[in-house]
């Protein structure tokens, strides 16, 4: 795989983290398409999961964020584990190819190691493999965020990915960043699927009556199983309201339980819910409904290689950006789930074999704009990533390309759980910096905002993340900021989190009531002008050549 | 003016057996001012809301409520009554002005 | 530090907001909201038992102009025991009355759904009186936010 150039590197990388031999041992220790599919079948239903792809058809570098913090009683609770305690909680060797897929660990240095993870054609492979395994007792479900995320989805208005993701045949969906492509171009998309979009938690805005189907019965290994939908309940206060104007979102969890309850009279024996809604909510559902089998979770792209118990209702957290598969077998008898086996499967490319077919189909959808997508604008030095709880260096780098091109003393950019990783020493190709922008909002805006206005938005957001009740959050991560330094206790209540905000360049204090010039991008506002944030990443990246970002340190946490 | 308004009524179902409850959906259009806001130039708009709905089957008052400025421009209202006799159903919708916009229905009870 | 004070200023900001969209601003000061007098009133100073009445509403509001809301009250409405009213008021807005809903026998069911407006972040409180004189109560928190920066 690697040129001898190439592998000297990889070693002088890994060296600084781990002993020379036991690079040598893990690197002899690559696991093959046969461990990664083993799996000792049990039951009558299996059930694969996917979510959050992100539009991306091809094998990404996706770094897991190394500070999750969890609110309430999450808090130091699963998913908000991270690194060497993940490690830790699940046994994993550090320095394996589970670390890597896994945790945020030596991530640069095993990324040169393992190389790219994921690919919906090594995807296509392992949802083959367990249908011929498993033939009519399978049934797949994608999470949704699928439509969304690359240069190749925003160019097509979703349909590039579509028409991929159709091909692995998916029983069911349900979605979020699908609607911000607008009401009529969802419908034209949802009505060429072949495969029911399910949302219980949507109605109409004039009537108030249900939009989507709420869930469909299917027959899987002679069980009458029935997949509940939940699109993500804040699509319309996390992005535009105006983009679906007609439609009306919400937990809504009396519906969750009427339709729970009508299924089992319609005599389900499994109830499985597609939810969109992030593994917080997730959890504080599974608590308060009864009568649930199995939550597939997503929109939170926690990736949990064990099955989480909430009460008698089992939630499997899948991951993001096509980097795994996840499998669970159930055995399902006399009306009643009596087990289960469960493998998040991560999708190495070097070790599956492509689906012919997809890659084809992969191939063609990217071909018109393959030059542009391999377009080199500058290089990297360090390692980009977005996930995390603050800011990401590529947020930061966003936010330095916001202040510098638009002029602006600070700059805020949203708090996005997706967005690929670009690996130090690399070039920074158009496709790259569209995996971090690509959404149907991008104009970026100038504003004067007032010292005061910055706190509001703050403390806004922050309620959004850290409120101690899951259903009052939004399952993002905290909004990124340039030119702005803060602490942050999320154990204080609404409105009193932030504090000690400083305006960086002067390292004065943020007056409350002076105005700053302010540059962000992703306003859920009608009308917002300015040029897409692409643009000015590209021209800041031009105009650099090479990039260093260090992480940043202008986020301080403090309290218990 | 008010009265010129047609309301929108959505019965869930028009024929029944006595003892049967319906479910009634209605939408009208009216602007809701609260009283709080003001105008460009500064001068407080004057409140003009729909402050009463009522409801009756066959002669009889099923539902009422009474709106304050918090509620909706273009107000929704869905309730519920219980079907005993055939009739009318009418919804009545009273202006800060006097004036009422008026609906009707007509259910039938076997 | 008093954390509703700054909700106070967050949510009328949004409001001024919300409001510079439609060429008009809001009266800057939030006059003393008077939901706490328009129960008292209500009630006749009796003290409401918790439970019976349910208030569907969305933990954080999508558009704060208009507010889905769903209020029901556990109750066999019959001509020996229905719910007469139901009082709706919300602590956030500029006056703290929204809708007071009057059911008869022949209702069926105590359940109703309006929209509502909320200039901020508030607590909807519905207070249900049934045909004996006896309240029941039931209170709901609805978050008003700027939105965004989400997913």
């Amino acid at each position: 795989m690697f040129s001898r150039r190439e592998f000297l590197q990889v070693a002088a990388a890994t060296a600084a983290v781990m002993p020379h031999a036991s690079v040598r041992a893990f690197a002899q220790q690559r696991l093959t398409q046969d461990d990664l599919f083993r799996f000792d079948a049990l039951g009558n239903v299996t059930l694969l999961h996917f979510a959050d792809l992100h539009g991306q058809l091809n094998p990404v570098y996706f770094r897991e964020s190394s500070q999750n913090l969890g609110a309430g009683d999450a808090r130091g609770a699963l998913p908000h584990i991270t690194g060497k305690d993940f490690l830790a909680r699940f046994d994993i060797a550090a320095g394996s190819q589970a670390a890597y897929a896994l945790t945020s660990e030596d991530f640069a240095a095993l990324a040169k190691t393992y190389g790219r993870i994921g690919g919906l054609d090594r995807l296509a492979t392992a949802v083959k493999a367990v249908r011929a395994e498993r033939g009519g007792k399978v049934l797949l479900l994608d999470g949704g965020d699928t439509w969304q995320g690359s240069f190749t989805a925003n160019h097509t208005r979703g349909e590039a990915v579509l028409d991929c993701v159709k091909l692995l045949k998916p029983d069911a969906m349900t979605g979020h960043w699908e609607f911000t492509y607008g009401e009529a171009r969802f419908n034209e998309l949802t009505e060429r699927l072949g495969y029911p979009f399910l949302a219980l938690n949507v109605r109409d805005t004039e009537w108030q009556e249900p939009v989507f189907p709420p869930y469909k019965m299917f027959e899987a290994g002679g069980v009458k199983v029935a997949v509940l939908g939940e699109a993500f309940a804040y699509t319309p206060v996390a992005n535009p309201r105006w983009m679906i104007p007609k439609w009306t979102f919400g937990i809504r969890e009396e519906d969750v339980r009427a339709n729970v309850e009508k299924a089992r009279r319609e005599g389900a024996a499994l109830i499985v819910l597609l939810s969109h809604n992030g593994f917080d909510s997730d959890r504080k559902l599974a608590t308060r409904v009864a009568g649930i089998n199995v939550i597939l979770t997503a929109h939170t792209h926690d990736a949990l290689p064990e099955v989480v118990k909430v009460g008698k209702t089992l939630l499997i957290a899948s991951g993001s950006n096509g980097k795994f598969l996840s499998r669970l077998d159930l055995d399902v008898r006399d009306g009643a789930l009596k087990d289960f086996r469960y493998k998040l499967i991560p999708l190495f490319p070097d070790a599956i074999a492509p689906d012919a077919a997809m890659r084809a189909a992969i191939d063609m959808v990217r071909a018109p704009f393959a030059a542009e997508l391999a377009r080199e604008v500058g290089r990297t030095e360090s390692l980009l990533y977005r996930r995390g709880s603050f800011n990401g260096t590529f947020d930061d780098l966003i936010c330095s390309a916001l202040i510098e091109e638009r002029d602006a003393e600070i700059a805020l950019s949203p708090g996005f759980r997706w967005g690929t990783t670009v690996l130090p020493g690399s070039p920074i190709t158009v496709e790259d910096i569209h995996d971090a922008t690509a959404i149907t909002y991008p104009n970026v805006y100038r504003l004067p905002m007032s010292g005061a206005r910055l706190k509001e938005i703050h403390e806004d957001v922050a309620d959004n993340l850290f409120n101690p009740d899951p259903y009052y959050q939004q399952g993002g991560d905290m909004v990124r900021c340039g030119g702005l330094g803060y602490k942050i206790d999320i154990g204080q209540p609404a409105g009193s989190r932030i504090s000690g905000m400083t305006h960086l360049k002067s390292g004065k204090p943020i007056d409350a009531a002076k105005d700053y010039t302010v540059a962000g991008w992703a306003s859920v506002n009608e009308g917002t002008e300015g040029p897409p944030v692409w643009e000015l990443v590209e021209k800041y990246i031009a105009r650099k050549k090479v990039v260093t970002v260090e992480p940043g340190a202008a986020v301080k946490v403090v309290g218990g | 003016m008010a009265a010129a308004v047609k309301p929108r009524i959505k019965l869930d179902r028009k024929e029944v057996k006595a003892g049967d409850i319906v479910e009634v959906k209605a939408l009208v259009q009216h602007v809701m001012e609260n009283g709080q806001r003001k105008d460009p130039q500064g001068n407080t708009i004057p409140r003009k809301i729909l402050n009463k709905f009522t409801c009756t089957v066959a002669g009889k008052q099923v539902f009422e409520a009474d709106f304050e400025p918090a509620i909706s421009a273009n107000p929704y209202i869905q309730f519920k009554f219980k079907a005993t006799v055939s009739g009318p159903v009418v919804l009545t919708w009273t202006d800060d002005d006097g004036s009422t916009i008026v609906g009707e229905e007509t259910i039938t009870v076997s | 530090m008093n954390s509703v004070s700054r909700r106070q200023v967050l949510g009328a900001s949004v409001g001024v907001l919300a409001a510079a969209g439609l060429g008009l601003s809001v009266s800057p000061a939030l006059a003393a909201n008077d939901s706490g007098d328009l129960i008292k009133a209500f009630t006749g100073g009796k003290q409401p038992t918790e439970g019976k009445v349910k208030l569907d509403l969305p933990e954080i509001a999508e558009n704060g102009n208009t507010v889905p809301m769903t209020v029901s009250v556990e109750s066999p409405m019959t001509e020996q025991s229905y719910v007469s009213e139901v009082l709706v008021v919300g602590d956030g807005n500029p006056r703290g009355g929204m809708a007071t809903f009057r059911f008869t026998p022949l209702s069926g069911a105590a359940e109703t759904n309006t929209r509502i407006r909320l200039a901020t972040t508030q607590t909807v409180t519905a207070v249900a009186k049934m045909n004996d004189g006896s309240l029941y109560m039931t209170a709901k928190q609805v978050k008003v936010t700027i939105g965004g920066c989400g997913g």
